[in-house]
């Protein structure tokens, strides 16, 4: 049976990244990403990634990682979205790491296990895990071709390339840096999740190996723990207007103590809880390859997409004033729930994905 | 689990081994097996020895169950009692006596007392602690005179649980004292309450001079509204895990079953309906799994509040939705003759049913609307409302 709890490891890893988060990206230095010269914040992934060895967790222990799961990395991404951390964990050690090792990778895996490299997939973001990847082409003088919005492209050493090969799709690797390779940052809604436009024009690359099956692992295994992410901000949104409505006083009482406010809440509080339930469930099946691990992430993000989305919104309607203001952090959460919503297929989407997988046809 | 609980769960297992040795649930008389079962310390493994239990942790009795279940045993209780095994049981193993444990469990578990609760009033519901049934003390007994109302199965029960008023010269909550009443009294009247599905599944309960020993009395004189604050906790944990253990149990379950097997009904705007009321009752489920795991040690506490308010818009969501996906037979009904059923039969009867019934979801137990006042006070800690009812003796209210 699944476990939907938390184990004191689990907790342990928690607190450690929660630490980190608080000391060196705060909701006020986070704001800068919007900026003209933002702060820069790799030391932060650095932190994560190496010191804290956050990158590996997904890497079996002979390449060089943790040989943890999804259960684990999903309390990561929880903290990920209570702070909106600007670190390309999900990009690089999760879609990029399970990317590699399901082609084959052994040998940039364990660079990217102990956070000297940082690599990204070259898909979309809104690819859903079963959306056709159709791939950049590929020719004698290298690959050619656009890949748009490409999550944590910009803070990539490496980008792993769904290519259309002469046999199905390949997966291959290009240095960021290998000319033939354009990466243009996109002005995106969220910019505490970089975004890029990738163009290649003969680019040189290795081939991993066979992508189709690997691509599709990496985005279902990336939709699971984005409902983690998800739960973090509606957590981060909930408790923040739980302390605000305590707080502030309207004639001459905390609006907390008026019904109107505190139904909302209440029902928010459900929604959360049910969020954390249906995150849980998603990471422990996909951690223990259950047969039930690929309806749990299509529940998974059909529900926490709405939830975070939800309570973001809930953040700024009844902070008033104060949640409309760009010094307040709650528009930070807003911008990353709705674009999360889009990320790896919206909630249609996904309810059109569980119709097929428990026989419910739409006509 | 660590080798000590692995030690445990060994113990318990043969137990319940030696226990289906001895008495065969195949041949044996439902009565009996109870009764060995309750002696053998099988029938609540958390409650204390020689009340039913082994002083163990909550978290064995699930085992317990699965076992017992497997093997054709009869349920806990006799059939049906829910009231006296959800409830009273919880409450008489935290309040009770040693004495009044060995008294009452062991009766209410072998189903030769059914239970009812004796709670709701004409004048108090949402706010139960305002109750006018009084209870006066008369030497060694309390002579209780009042009606109540909403009472599940009082045309059966042997037994129930009551809250009354014994001093209404002090504030509400104050004045409240909790009892276990003997339903055969002969000043017990009862009268079934129709309601909007035709059926009577609940009575009102005129309680004219019933005597009651002191005896019966759970917690101290004036002490009940804690008593019952346990047993209400108890209840909605008890209505919210209706919500199923696995997928597409309940309503969802008849709704996608008729999805399936007629085509004709489909439409692609219902679809979209269909699948976001699939989705909220795997999540509903699957919250209420998670709710169990972490209530597994200890008394339940508010926290059923959300699942109970979750399981009650899912139910009328599911139940409206369903009479829609069937225009014809959606017009239709599958019987009207007043009858007092033993319980709430959610999946055995037509969608019309399950539609009008699943209104009661969200009233019964708590309405939706005090259980988010539970919720926001109890759990999140925001301020209460401002009420003149605190502080006030419970005669002088405005009633």
């Amino acid at each position: 049976m699944s476990d939907l709890l938390y184990s004191d490891t689990e907790e342990a890893l928690r607190d450690s990244v929660r630490r980190l988060f608080a000391d060196r990206c705060p909701p006020e230095s986070v704001m800068s990403v919007y900026d003209p010269a933002p702060h820069d914040f790799s030391d932060v992934w650095h932190a994560l990634a190496a010191d804290l060895g956050m990158a590996g967790l997904l890497v079996p222990e002979q390449l060089g990682g943790a040989g943890a799961g999804a259960r684990e990395a999903a309390v990561v991404m929880e903290e990920i979205g209570r702070a909106v951390a600007p670190v390309p964990f999900l990009s690089s050690a999760v879609l990029a790491t399970v990317a590699l090792l399901e082609a084959g990778d052994t040998e940039t895996v364990k660079g990217l296990a102990t956070g000297s490299l940082t690599a990204a997939l070259a898909v979309p973001l809104p690819t859903a895990p079963d959306d056709a990847v159709t791939g950049v082409s590929v020719g004698g003088d290298g690959l050619t071709g656009r890949v748009t919005s490409v999550a944590g492209a910009s803070e990539a050493d490496v980008l792993v390339v769904p290519v259309a090969g002469p046999d199905g799709l390949e997966l291959h690797t290009v240095s960021r840096d290998a000319s033939g390779v354009a990466v243009s940052p996109v002005l995106a809604l969220d910019m505490t999740r970089p975004l890029a436009d990738v163009e290649f024009s003969s680019a040189a690359s290795s081939r991993v190996g066979a992508a189709e099956a690997a691509v599709r692992a990496a985005l279902e295994t990336g939709a699971v723990l984005l409902a983690s992410e998800q739960l973090g901000i509606a957590q981060w949104c909930f408790d923040t207007t739980l302390a605000y409505a305590k707080q502030r006083k309207q004639f001459g009482r905390a609006i907390g103590s008026y019904q109107a406010i505190k139904h909302r809440l209440a029902d928010l509080w459900i929604e959360v809880n049910s969020a954390a339930a249906a995150a849980r469930y998603a990471a422990d099946t996909c951690a223990r390859r259950d047969g039930e691990a690929t309806i749990a992430a299509a529940v998974a993000q059909a529900y926490c997409s709405g939830a975070a989305v939800h309570a973001a919104e809930e953040c700024v309607q009844l902070h008033g004033g104060i949640g409309m203001t760009w010094e307040y952090p709650a528009h930070l959460y807003l911008k990353r729930a709705k674009s999360d919503q889009l990320a790896f297929g919206t909630a249609y989407r996904h309810r059109t994905r569980l119709a097929e997988l428990v026989d419910l046809p739409v006509s | 689990m660590g080798a000590e609980e692995q030690t445990v769960a060994e113990d318990l297992r043969a137990r319940v081994r030696a226990l289906l040795d001895q008495h065969d649930p195949a041949s044996s008389d439902p009565r009996d097996f109870l009764a060995a079962r309750f002696d053998a310390g099988l029938a609540w493994v958390h409650f204390p020895r020689g009340s039913g239990g082994l002083d163990l942790p909550r978290s064995f009795q699930s085992q317990v169950e699965r076992d017992l279940m497997a093997a054709g045993a009869p349920p806990g209780g006799g059939p049906h009692n829910g009231i006296g095994m959800g409830m009273a049981a919880p409450t008489i193993a935290a309040f009770g006596t040693a004495e009044q444990q060995r008294k009452f469990l062991r009766p209410l578990f072998t189903g030769e007392h059914f239970y009812c609760q004796l709670f709701s009033e004409p004048g108090a519901g949402s706010d139960l602690a305002g109750v006018a049934t009084r209870a006066v003390r008369d030497g060694d007994d309390w002579i209780v005179n009042g009606q109540k109302v909403w009472t599940s199965s009082a045309q059966k029960a042997q037994r129930a649980i009551l809250v009354a008023r014994t001093d209404p010269t002090v504030p509400k909550h104050q004045g409240l004292t909790y009892f276990v009443l003997d339903m055969t009294d002969p000043g017990v009247d009862v009268r079934p309450l129709r309601q909007i599905t035709g059926e009577a599944e609940f009575n009102e309960v005129f309680l004219t001079d019933v005597r009651v020993p002191d005896a019966n009395r759970l917690g101290p004189e004036g002490g009940g509204w804690k008593v019952a604050t346990t047993t209400l906790n108890n209840e909605r944990v008890a209505i919210g895990s209706m919500a199923g253990v696995t997928r597409e149990t309940g309503m969802i379950g008849k709704v996608a079953e008729a999805w399936r097997a007629e085509p004709q009904l489909r439409n692609p705007a219902m679809h979209d309906e269909l699948m976001r009321l699939w989705v909220e009752a795997e999540v509903t489920r699957l919250t209420g799994l998670r709710l169990r795991q972490r209530l597994t040690a200890g008394q339940p506490g508010p926290e059923g509040a959300g699942m109970k308010v979750a399981f009650a818009r899912l139910a009328q969501a599911i139940s409206g939705f369903e009479i829609e996906l069937h225009p014809e037979s959606g017009l239709q009904y599958d019987d009207w003759t007043m009858r007092q059923p033993d319980g709430v039969d959610f999946t055995g009867r037509e969608p019309g049913y399950r539609y009008l019934r699943a209104r009661g979801n969200s009233i019964e137990g708590g309405t939706s609307e005090i259980l988010r006042n539970t919720i926001a006070e109890r759990i999140l800690g925001l301020p209460p409302e401002h009420r003149v009812d605190k502080e006030l003796a419970w005669k002088d209210l405005d009633r």
